[in-house]
């Protein structure tokens, strides 16, 4: 059965559409639209939180949307296991929650970046890419300034170890300077993915490409076995 | 009671602005600036005219919301 989704709007987000209309391609099901300042979640499989400038990325960006009403909602939704992603800014707030580690730095080069990355599925042992193909490289867009994946030298290892790198930065596209071209990691129980790049930028042909809809049909369950 | 926190980089967090701004003294001509690392600042005004109230709540404010302690350490100065 295709999964039901919901999709959290904060002030400032911007890609909350680009990810409801790619959640419903690929579902056949229209993604709930939750508020920021709701407290309850509906009764869905996955929840996403999108990309976008939340608060203006005042203090850091998605700092004060980790702490925004619905995201005891959104904690108690990972611990008991449901689905959570988080794009873009929707990952840097994921980060601020502490329920992916680390954190998103100002790019290595300074410069916002806009533009098309190669883009590696570096693990399937989770939740969201189980259905891809491991190892393959496919075309992904990516519109941040703070997308430079730092953590300490422990956390990195214990990622690597324990193969939670969603997706890295392939083919020397790496556009912010992340450390061993991180572009997408999931915490231990492999629930929560966090990604910079926006797979749902890519799932039509007006936008350029189907290569996001792999992902989302991963995530979702409706890959044909 | 009026505080100030200051909030910084860990060492060992490269600072990609710090280094910018480093490279824009260089290129004003200020010779001997060995590294610069860039921080905030936020001046907080506090109900409460006991310091050590004061700084319990910043600590926590500090740990909460306003820096971000996996890549920033904060200083607390009561002013």
């Amino acid at each position: 059965m295709p999964m039901k989704s919901a999709v959290i709007t904060f002030p400032g987000s911007n890609r909350e559409r680009d990810m409801m209309y790619a959640l419903e391609l690929t579902s056949g099901i229209a993604p709930v639209s939750v508020w920021h300042a709701d407290t309850t979640l509906p009764d869905v499989d996955l929840v996403v939180l999108p990309g976008g400038f939340s608060y203006g990325d005042y203090l850091r960006s998605g700092a004060i949307a980790a702490r925004a009403p619905i995201m005891d909602a959104v904690r108690d939704f990972a611990e008991k296991g449901r689905l959570v992603l988080g794009v873009c800014n929707g990952f840097q707030m994921l980060t601020e929650t502490g329920l992916l580690p680390g954190a998103l730095m100002r790019n290595a080069g300074l410069t916002f970046v806009c533009r098309e990355v190669m883009l590696e599925t570096a693990s399937t042992a989770n939740r969201f890419t189980d259905g891809m193909a491991r190892g393959a490289v496919w075309r992904c867009p990516v519109a941040h300034h703070d997308g430079n994946y730092f953590a300490d030298t422990d956390t990195i290892q214990a990622l690597e170890d324990e193969d939670r790198v969603a997706f890295r930065y392939a083919r020397g596209t790496n556009p912010n300077g992340s450390i061993n071209d991180i572009a997408g990691i999931t915490n231990k129980r492999g629930n929560v993915l966090g990604m910079m790049p926006h797979p749902e930028n890519l799932v039509d042909p007006l936008q350029g490409g189907i290569d996001g809809r792999a992902f989302f049909e991963s995530a979702l369950g409706t890959v044909a076995a | 009671m009026k505080a100030r926190v200051t909030v910084t980089l860990k060492s060992g967090v490269l600072d990609p602005q710090g280094k910018a701004i480093e490279g824009g003294l260089a290129a004003l001509g200020f010779a001997g600036v060995d590294s610069v690392r860039q921080g905030k600042v936020f001046d907080v005004e506090l109900a409460t005219a006991n310091a050590d109230t004061a700084k319990a709540e910043l600590a926590e404010m500090c740990e909460k919301l306003l820096a971000n302690t996996v890549i920033e350490n904060y200083a607390i100065e009561i002013l």
